[in-house]
């Protein structure tokens, strides 16, 4: 069980009601919860849908999931009129490496995400919302679904909700193992019970989504984020974060540090800050080595790169991404190779093989990185692995191509001289992957 | 949609909005690659192959998902993109098995030829390559997993295009596969298979040599074989197949049927049948020597000369002796036109007799009475591929005529098509119809009449009358409407759908038949009350003036048989039918018969025959032929079997045996004065676009009288509706024609006494009549299909 | 009475199945979590639970072996009846996940997908499972375990082994 942290420099929005028992309904009511989604209301029909998209948007909120797309905008992009059903979808399949605030999120208010997701529905006219979590994610799932039946016990769902004579529900969905089911569209395809493989865009899901009705699909955290921002304000949440990046986000901090967790810092807070005084400082005192700043896909930087802001801006001019927020802290004690090696491992088993680039590309940087790891490689693999990553990047059909070329690149233009020590025999770490048997999903 | 301005690689071009890049580009001359695209199926933009440089766009595009916009500029081939295509292909190369040179598919591969377009020769991996064993998915398909690049052609073709649904795509990332759908843990013998009508279309799309088929494989090289376009001998569609034929010791076997010629009817269609059905050419028991029957009773080989000797002669007796009254005629629905035309011509005007029929397999006769007088109402087999709505009553086009249900299903899915099925039967195609209609058995004839207004037929057509109305009301409200006729359909109940058919003015009709001629056996007047192109005896037409023939109708095919019983056929001529298996005739009928067969094999009609004349197949000759719905195309030679003679050869030579003069049978010979190229001054060198322009003049020079474009002049010259254009047929297009006779001479006869002799063969996909018994790989997949049957029961394919 | 006669299930997970293809706009959607819940009590995904879940979901047999074959927590085979599954994605293996999975190597005996002799526990090596701020960590079928020492796994083991692990499905 996920144990809670704190520190004094968090600004608790998202994380308010955490540790307070808010799963149980009558709790989550007790702590403002539902007032959000009534306000709305009382915006009365014709008012509501605007006042709700145009405090989205104020609040500068983008897309937790790590694409950072402002969330407002894309609730704007659904067509008011539409002869299919329009849907909203919550992406709960979290699966990036280094990533586990949603996992604290539907453990500790369960509710924030309905009610997230009844604001969005009423936002762009929906009467359904789904709620996906990862199959995995089973005693969450559970959590999930007792919060829903528990709000439609109060009336909070199904018909005429909050006396608005609008009907919303919701349902719960299991995912059964598929990192890629995370990609949007690859998320719909599974809920539609499908292979998760992604669909081809446009159109966009804003358009056309699930079961070809226009949808909205947001990360679990931003959906949660949903009813405090209509609560405090567009502008008020705005001001916690810094430019063009609106309040605060979880971060995950984990790997080689004192006090791992997961924290709320305000969009834009210092890297090196969050790692050396929120969680605490680099491990038994070791020396840093390298962060993957956003989950597992995010090029690393380096210990001297690190001075930098946690936002989606200040991170792309440093040449990384914000990401899912999962910072990963990597010591001295690391090889690097050995890293690269278990980050593209985890690419290469969650590729869904749909293109050539991404299914062939991230199988040969596996071998090719599992030889030189077992003592067998030249300095030529280097510059293949180079190569792969290249050819990969930008040329798959979905992200997923990207996220597994971006790191690579950053371990091998970053470390070169590691990987060449490495093949020279010069570094020869103990090998901490013994078998990997990772080949394909079965 | 209206037209949009773009350039591509600096030319500038001009393509209906929304058309895809790929396409938009492939019609202007600018070829892009692409491993997964493939037109008329979905969308995967998974090969990445096809990327192009779009600009103001942040990353390639793949211009199979890209549809062209006013001002896009593209850039199709400039080193970034090269370098992207030839990644991938490095990526590909890495596993896919470098076996070209034992490949089938070498030599066309697309991946072959795109690794030679962009050189991606270099290696860079030390890894071994993923080796799996080859499977044996059926007798006709087989999957090597190593070789396949994960297109996804084949899933989809199988799914979209033949909704059968037997390939899928299982597991994931690096071990993706393309998996049939029964597993080899659900399989008696413990391997995959495929439950599925083996119409090979998957081993047609597959760029490369992943899936290979079971005729084929291992057999020559693509550049061994000549490859000769013709049309499939098997079904009324029509296909065009492209035969590999390769030299033999006793003359030029085929080796493969395929559809490497897209440009036929059928497009990118062939069944199983057209694909493998060619080997009963080869089978063991081929008669290719003359068999004269002796006084001891068994057959003999002798030379064609004692033969067509002793046939000539021996019938020109017993029509001297016993008249030509006394002698019967009978033809087989796999003759091309120009032998069915003569051997009509030749009984009539030789023998003397309209003692002639054929195995019937739909009521063209009432077909064409029905529409006479009428223009534009017969439908192209193109037509079922691109009408708005079509009325399907009987038949079932799935088994019987593999292209008309591919076209149906692409018409639906491509154009939104509405098809209404109505059937007594609930056949496969009601799960892409609009409305499906449960007929009552036998209920055509009371859903002809209720159609027409007859309410009171209501309760004999179908049970739910709801149904009924509402299915009546849908395809009333249709303006331009494909009615589609199976065969159950004949005489009156035929005439009273198609006069309801009449009273919808955007109407087209179709009926659907069985084999490859037998729409032409019924055009060329193979038949006892008929002349070619439907004129009635005794009608003011050139036909009758120029035959002399007898001018009462002859014994019909039943009729032939009975006078046979009762010792008034003095002899029977049979040409490539089998009627003794067909129409269960007693053999002893035939025991004071002298009888005559032309055959391949020895069948129930040839064991009783006096002589054998070894024949060739259709696949052995040239000629045209016409399919169900009227379309008239070229049978190009494409094998050769020593031994063997054409139909047509043997019924001049048996003619000219007969005494009969020669030039008057085949016209032979006219034209030789005509234009050489001499006052035209053409020069050596000319020849050839001399030659071209010869034939679309219709002067070219008939030499032999074995040319069957001889007596293409005289069907041309008299059959009505056979108005055909001869440069359209030689160059193998195929060209639509309403053989149908002028209203005013139809009304002469009184048809209400004519028999019904139709009878529908009701083959499947693996049967093909006699022929299909004679075919090694028609029995392994009716064997195949019977163990798949036994062991599973309870699975069954998409229907 | 469920839907379809002679099911494989039990009465509650056929009732439940009844309803779950009835929630969503499309029956189909019932199907990747139908496929888990039937292995959560078959076992794994047997050729029955694929035919029982087609005809359940009016589908080819072949699509849910498309469609479960997609899926790494689907599995076609029987595993022990505790799961152990050991995370060793980047964050887990940074504090120890090799040595836990190592150390749960050794004291069952098995490999990766390997089962134990008596049945009782099955073995995996698994992608990220979302605990990663208190890695190491493993899941023993649903349940999560995490800062896991071996000292503390030798202790899950054996409290799985004696029968009073949690196991929620």
């Amino acid at each position: 069980m996920p144990t809670l942290v704190s520190h004094p420099d968090e600004v608790k929005v998202i994380s308010r009601r955490f540790g307070q028992g808010a799963a149980d309904i009558d709790k989550y009511v007790e702590l403002d919860g539902y007032k959000a989604v009534q306000k709305a209301i009382a915006e009365g029909p014709e008012k509501m849908s605007g006042w709700i998209i145009d405090t989205m948007k104020a609040s500068g909120l983008r897309g937790r999931g790590g694409a950072g797309f402002p969330t407002g905008l894309k609730w704007s992009f659904v067509p008011k009129q539409s002869e299919k059903p329009k849907y909203v979808l919550v992406n709960g399949d979290e699966s990036e490496p280094g990533t586990c605030k949603d996992h604290v999120i539907f453990l500790e208010d369960p509710h924030a995400v309905i009610e997230g997701t009844m604001i969005a529905g009423l936002a762009i006219g929906a009467k359904t919302g789904f709620i996906y979590l990862r199959g995995e994610y089973r005693y969450l799932l559970k959590i999930m679904e007792k919060a829903v039946a528990d709000a439609y016990a109060k009336g909070f769902l199904g018909k005429n909700i909050f006396g608005s004579g609008l009907d919303f529900d919701v349902i719960t969905q299991s995912g059964a193992g598929a990192y890629e089911v995370g990609e949007e569209s690859a998320l719909m395809e599974s809920l539609e019970g499908k292979r998760g493989v992604p669909r081809i865009k446009p159109p966009f899901p804003a358009v056309v989504g699930l079961y070809g009705g226009p949808t909205v699909i947001n990360n679990a955290e931003t959906i949660a984020s949903a009813p405090h921002i209509l609560l405090m304000g567009g502008e008020a949440y705005a001001k916690i974060g810094s430019e063009r990046n609106g309040g605060t986000r979880l971060f995950g901090i984990s790997g080689h540090v004192e006090r791992p967790g997961v924290y709320e810092l305000p969009m834009g807070y210092n890297l090196k800050k969050a790692i050396y005084e929120v969680a605490g400082g680099v491990k038994d005192g070791k020396k840093l080595k390298a962060v993957v700043p956003g989950g597992s896909s995010c090029p690393v930087l380096t210990a001297d790169e690190i001075d930098v802001g946690l936002d989606f801006d200040q991170m792309g001019k440093a040449g990384t991404m914000l990401g899912s927020g999962g910072i990963v802290v990597l010591d001295e004690t690391v090889s690097i190779v050995e890293f690269a090696l278990r980050t593209i491992n985890f690419y290469q088993h969650e590729s869904c093989g749909w293109c050539i680039p991404c299914r062939e590309g991230t199988d040969w940087i596996k071998k090719t990185l599992t030889r030189v790891h077992a003592g067998g490689g030249a300095n030529k693999d280097i510059d293949n692995v180079q190569y792969l990553a290249e050819n990969m990047l930008g040329r798959t059909f979905c992200p997923l191509g990207d996220a597994a070329a971006m790191p690579t690149l950053g371990f091998v233009k970053k470390f070169r001289k590691e990987f060449e020590e490495y093949i020279a025999g010069k570094r020869v770490d103990t090998p901490l992957i013994t078998v990997q048997d990772l080949v394909g999903a079965h | 949609m209206p037209d949009v301005n773009f350039i591509v690689d600096g030319k500038q071009l001009t393509a209906p909005a929304g058309t895809l890049l790929i396409d938009a580009c492939k019609s202007a001359g600018i070829e892009i690659p692409a491993f997964c695209y493939y037109p008329g199926l979905s969308l995967q933009a998974a090969c990445r192959m096809c990327v192009v440089r779009v600009e103001k766009m942040p990353k390639l595009q793949t211009a199979c998902t890209t549809p062209v916009t006013e001002g896009m500029v593209v850039q199709t081939e400039t080193p970034e993109i090269a370098q992207a295509r030839k990644a991938t292909l490095q990526l590909l190369l890495g596993n896919h098995p470098l076996d070209c040179p034992v490949c089938d598919a070498g030599g066309e591969c697309e991946l072959q030829d795109m690794t030679f377009k962009y050189g991606a020769a270099d290696s860079f991996y030390a890894e071994p390559k993923n080796h799996r064993e080859e499977q044996k998915w059926s007798p006709v398909v087989y999957f090597d997993r190593p070789r396949c690049i994960l297109c996804y052609r084949c899933v989809r073709m199988c799914g979209e295009g033949m909704d059968v649904f037997a390939l899928g795509i299982q597991n994931r990332g690096s071990s993706s596969i393309i998996a049939p759908n029964v597993p080899a843990q659900m399989s008696p013998d413990q391997l995959a298979h495929v439950d599925c009508e083996q119409c090979g279309m998957c081993i047609d799309a597959c760029p490369v040599g992943a899936l290979t088929s079971g005729t084929y494989r291992y057999k020559t090289r693509p550049w061994e074989m000549n490859h000769v376009a013709t049309i499939c001998t098997h079904c009324g569609d029509g296909c065009k197949t492209t035969l590999g034929v390769r030299s033999t010791s006793d003359g030029s076997e085929i080796v493969r049927g395929d559809n490497r010629d897209k440009s036929g009817i059928n497009g990118d269609f062939l069944c199983n049948k057209g694909r493998y059905a060619f080997d009963f050419a080869n089978h063991g028991e081929r008669i290719t020597q003359p068999l004269v029957r002796h006084a001891d009773g068994t057959l003999k080989p002798v030379s064609w000369e004692v033969a067509l000797e002793h046939a000539g002669s021996r019938l020109r007796e017993l029509r001297d002796s016993r008249g030509g009254s006394s002698i019967g005629v009978i033809g087989g629905n796999r003759l091309t036109n120009e032998e069915a035309y003569l051997l009509q011509k030749f009984a009539r005007t030789v023998i003397g007799t309209n003692n002639i029929d054929h195995h019937r397999t739909a009521d063209y006769v009432t077909f064409a009475q029905a529409l006479s007088g009428t223009k534009g109402r017969t439908a192209s087999q193109h037509d079922t591929a691109s009408f708005p709505a079509v009325l399907l009553v009987g038949g079932d086009p799935t088994n019987q005529n593999p292209l008309t249900a591919w076209n149906l299903r692409s018409d639906v899915r491509l154009n939104k098509a509405r098809v209404y099925v109505a059937n007594t039967e609930t056949i496969k195609l009601r799960r892409q119809a609009k409305a499906f209609l449960q007929l009552a058995p036998y209920g055509y004839g009371a859903f002809a009449n209720y159609l027409a207004g007859d309410a009171a037929a209501a309760s004999s057509a179908a049970a739910d009358a709801n149904a009924l109305s509402a299915f009546r009301d849908a395809v009333k409200a249709e303006e331009k409407l494909l009615i589609l006729i199976g065969s159950e359909l004949r005489g009156a109940e035929l005439k009273k759908l198609i006069e309801f058919g009449l009273t919808i003015p955007g109407a087209k009709f179709a009926l659907l038949s069985d084999y490859v001629n037998s729409r032409g056996a019924a055009d060329m007047g193979l038949l006892p009350d008929m002349l070619p192109g439907y004129v009635p005896f005794g009608a003011k037409h050139p036909l009758a003036s120029e035959y002399a023939a007898p001018a009462a109708p002859g014994l019909d095919m039943l009729g032939i048989f009975d006078a046979a019983a009762e010792g008034e056929l003095s002899a029977l001529y049979v040409v490539g039918a089998n009627p003794i298996a067909r129409y269960a005739v007693d053999p002893a009928a035939l025991k004071d018969t002298f009888v005559v067969v032309q055959e391949m094999f020895l069948t129930e009609t040839a064991a009783l025959a006096d002589v054998i004349l070894p024949a060739a197949n259709l696949y052995e000759k040239s000629g045209s032929v016409t399919n169900s719905y009227g379309d008239l195309q070229q049978v190009a030679k494409a094998a050769d079997r020593a031994g063997v003679r054409s139909d047509f050869e043997m019924i001049v030579r048996i003619a000219d045996k007969m005494g009969a003069e020669v030039p008057k049978l085949v016209p032979f010979g006219k034209g030789l004065r005509a234009d050489m190229g001499q006052s035209r001054g053409a020069h050596s060198g000319e020849a050839d676009r001399h030659a071209v322009w010869l034939t679309a003049n219709n002067l070219e020079p008939r030499l032999s009288p074995f040319d069957p474009f001889a007596i293409l002049d005289e069907i041309q010259r008299l059959v009505p509706g056979y108005s055909l254009l001869r440069l359209q047929l030689l160059s193998g297009n195929d060209q639509h024609l309403e053989p149908a006779a002028p209203s005013g001479l139809v009304q002469i006869t009184g048809q209400s006494a004519r028999r019904d002799l139709v009878l529908p063969a009701h083959d499947s996909l693996f049967t093909s009549g006699t022929l299909g018994r004679y075919s090694a790989m028609l029995n392994d997949l009716q064997q195949n299909e019977a163990q798949r049957a036994a062991a599973s029961s309870a699975h069954t394919a998409a229907d | 009475m469920s839907a379809v006669a002679n099911t494989i299930f039990s009465p509650e997970m056929a009732a439940r199945f009844d309803k779950l293809a009835t929630i969503y706009p499309v029956k189909r959607s019932a199907l990747v979590p139908m496929l888990l819940y039937a292995q959560d009590e078959v076992g794994y995904v047997s050729d029955a639970v694929v035919a029982e879940i087609a005809q359940r979901l009016d589908l080819l047999e072949l699509d849910v072996r498309n469609v479960l074959s997609y899926y790494s927590m689907l599995r076609t085979k029987p595993a022990g009846k505790y799961n152990v599954q050991v995370c060793t994605n980047i964050s887990c293996m940074l504090r120890g996940g090799y040595e836990i999975l190592d150390h749960c190597k050794k004291q069952l005996g098995i490999g990766h997908k390997g089962v134990t002799p008596d049945g009782v526990f099955s073995l995996e090596e698994v992608e990220c499972i979302g605990a990663c701020c208190w890695a190491p960590a493993m899941q023993i079928n649903y349940d999560f375990h995490d800062n896991l020492t071996p000292a503390k796994v030798d202790n899950l083991l054996q409290i799985y082994r004696d029968g009073k692990g949690k196991d929620v499905k």
